[in-house]
């Protein structure tokens, strides 16, 4: 198996050791790729946006043909994780922050998405969560984006307050949160999953 | 919900606010315009300063912390995180940048120290700081102190590269040594770097011809120098172990075109600062979007052959051996 972590720009790095992290968990013989050149996605297995600036990493990926590739990836049924700006890019609509930015997106995922809902840096937080099919988990959300409303294809996976914040509509994945940043694979492993079926 | 279960400001939060930063340019920005160039040039974060540091250089007098208005104005005006600078040691300027609501604060040799002992204790802010560092054990204090994020400190507002470059191969350089240390010389390295901090109950001592402080004194807000000495040591327990600082490390000071930049990421760099370079430069959108580029494809040269092409006159820029120490920015805070 081969897991490709688009990486144009964020924390790439995190997602590439979560990911190992979760194969060798799992049994896993595969191989985990950072890229920021174009070939890399088409020839993967699943594919990873990481979290970053939505309007950076939409404005590198669209500028190079990488958003192409995950999009054929996404169409063969590959799963496709988005985490914070990875969830934005991979939705189909946003709000006047993501329209304001000319931000492009990639509209796998039937949602609509609110940019920096919680407000700036100083009303991150991280909280404990229940994730449907893992249990609780430890959300990290910094700036993040939530999920205002969904398609009736779209399974809720995880809500904090009266926002989703974690959605799956096939094999597309797309978290508010963080979860690279904790030492917790159990999300990674769920995404890993998602290729067996 | 439980509300007491959801928590602000931790270590994690602060520190990964910074690792969604990596592999971007983040830009010194003087108003709301600028900071709209910035955003759709693909920027990750802007500085909003009150001047870019050319010009701080230029005017001389005190450097302060940006008129909060204008950082108002900057943060109403672009989606992207807004950073913002004050002195180094000035707790009621980080205070206040705090309340405003800044993304994260840049505690900054480019402006004009306001404490010569000590920085800011920057564990007790919910906000991230980043701070500069010329070398490992500087990066280190920072870190213990609770900085998110290491830039280099490079020569600020001379669009000369030099100095940055020096900075990140002298951290490089320390690291390899540290690698090759068992721990017994790797806490003595630790007790070396705390010296630092003695520097005002030293010479408070010194001059009441008292001995010299021992290591339950306490020398720096509510730290001995033993707590010090052990605080430091884990930090170089862990650039051992990772062999890297276990922050975001960014390049800073003197970056002026995109060959600059990716110089700085092929040293190792997790992104760039770009001060002066792209509003002192003929064509900022042009600049700002060719810097953005070059850092993304840093190890291809024929791209940032072809992104450097025609985008105009860099920053005229300054010898920086021609500066005398006293306007060398980066010698402030260590």
């Amino acid at each position: 198996m081969r897991i490709a972590v688009v990486g144009v720009q964020g924390d790439v790095e995190e997602h590439v050791l979560a990911t190992k992290a979760a194969m060798k968990k799992l049994g896993i013989d595969g191989e985990v790729i950072a890229t920021r050149r174009s070939g890399v996605v088409a020839k993967s297995d699943g594919v990873i946006i990481p979290g970053g600036e939505s309007t950076t990493i939409s404005r590198l990926i669209f500028r190079d043909s990488i958003a192409d590739e995950i999009l054929e990836v996404a169409n063969q049924g590959k799963p496709v994780m988005g985490t914070c700006a990875g969830l934005i890019l991979l939705s189909k609509c946003g709000d006047e922050l993501v329209e304001r930015t000319n931000t492009k997106l990639l509209k796998l995922l039937d949602a609509k998405i609110k940019r920096n809902a919680f407000g700036r840096q100083r009303e991150s937080f991280q909280v404990p969560l229940h994730f449907k099919g893992i249990g609780e988990i430890e959300a990290v959300f910094i700036r993040a984006p939530v999920i205002v409303e969904v398609g009736k294809d779209v399974d809720v996976l995880a809500t904090f307050e009266d926002y989703i914040v974690a959605a799956k509509q096939n094999n597309i994945l797309g978290l508010a949160f963080h979860p690279e940043l904790t030492e917790d694979t159990r999300v990674h492993e769920y995404f890993l999953k998602m290729s067996e079926i | 919900m439980e509300l007491e279960k959801l928590r602000f400001g931790t270590e994690l939060i602060k520190r990964g606010f910074a690792k969604m930063q990596k592999g971007g340019v983040i830009m010194d920005v003087t108003n709301a315009e600028q900071a709209g160039i910035a955003e759709d040039a693909g920027a990750v974060a802007v500085m909003a300063l009150h001047k870019v540091p050319a010009d701080i250089r230029q005017a001389g007098g005190v450097a302060r912390m940006a008129d909060p208005k204008i950082i108002q104005e900057i943060m109403d005006a672009v989606t992207i995180p807004v950073m913002a600078k004050v002195r180094i040691g000035h707790v009621a300027e980080a205070r206040a940048l705090e309340a405003l609501g800044v993304d994260m604060i840049d505690e900054s040799e480019v402006l004009t120290p306001a404490d010569v002992f000590f920085h800011i204790d920057k564990r007790k802010f919910v906000i991230p700081f980043v701070c500069g560092a010329r070398s490992l054990g500087e990066a280190v204090r920072r870190i213990w102190e609770g900085a998110a994020m290491v830039r280099t400190k490079g020569e600020a507002g001379t669009g000369n590269v030099v100095e940055a470059v020096k900075h990140m191969r002298l951290m490089n350089k320390a690291i390899a040594e540290l690698q090759e240390m068992e721990g017994a010389r790797v806490f003595s390295v630790a007790e070396r770097y705390a010296q630092a901090y003695c520097k005002l109950a030293n010479s408070v001592r010194e001059e009441m011809g008292l001995s010299k402080i021992g290591k339950n004194d306490v020398v720096y807000e509510e730290y001995s120098l033993g707590e010090i000495v052990e605080g430091l040591y884990k930090v170089l327990l862990e650039v051992r172990e990772m062999g890297r600082l276990p922050v975001v490390n960014f390049a800073a000071g003197g970056i002026a075109t995109p060959a600059d930049a990716a110089f700085m990421m092929q040293l190792g760099a997790d992104g760039v600062f770009v001060g002066s370079g792209i509003f002192k430069s003929s064509n900022p959108p042009e600049y700002a979007r060719a810097i953005v580029e070059a850092v993304q494809h840093y190890d291809e040269p024929e791209v940032v052959a072809e992104v450097s092409k025609g985008i105009g006159e860099a920053m005229k820029g300054l010898d920086v051996f021609q500066l005398s120490e006293e306007e060398r920015l980066q010698y402030r805070g260590l």
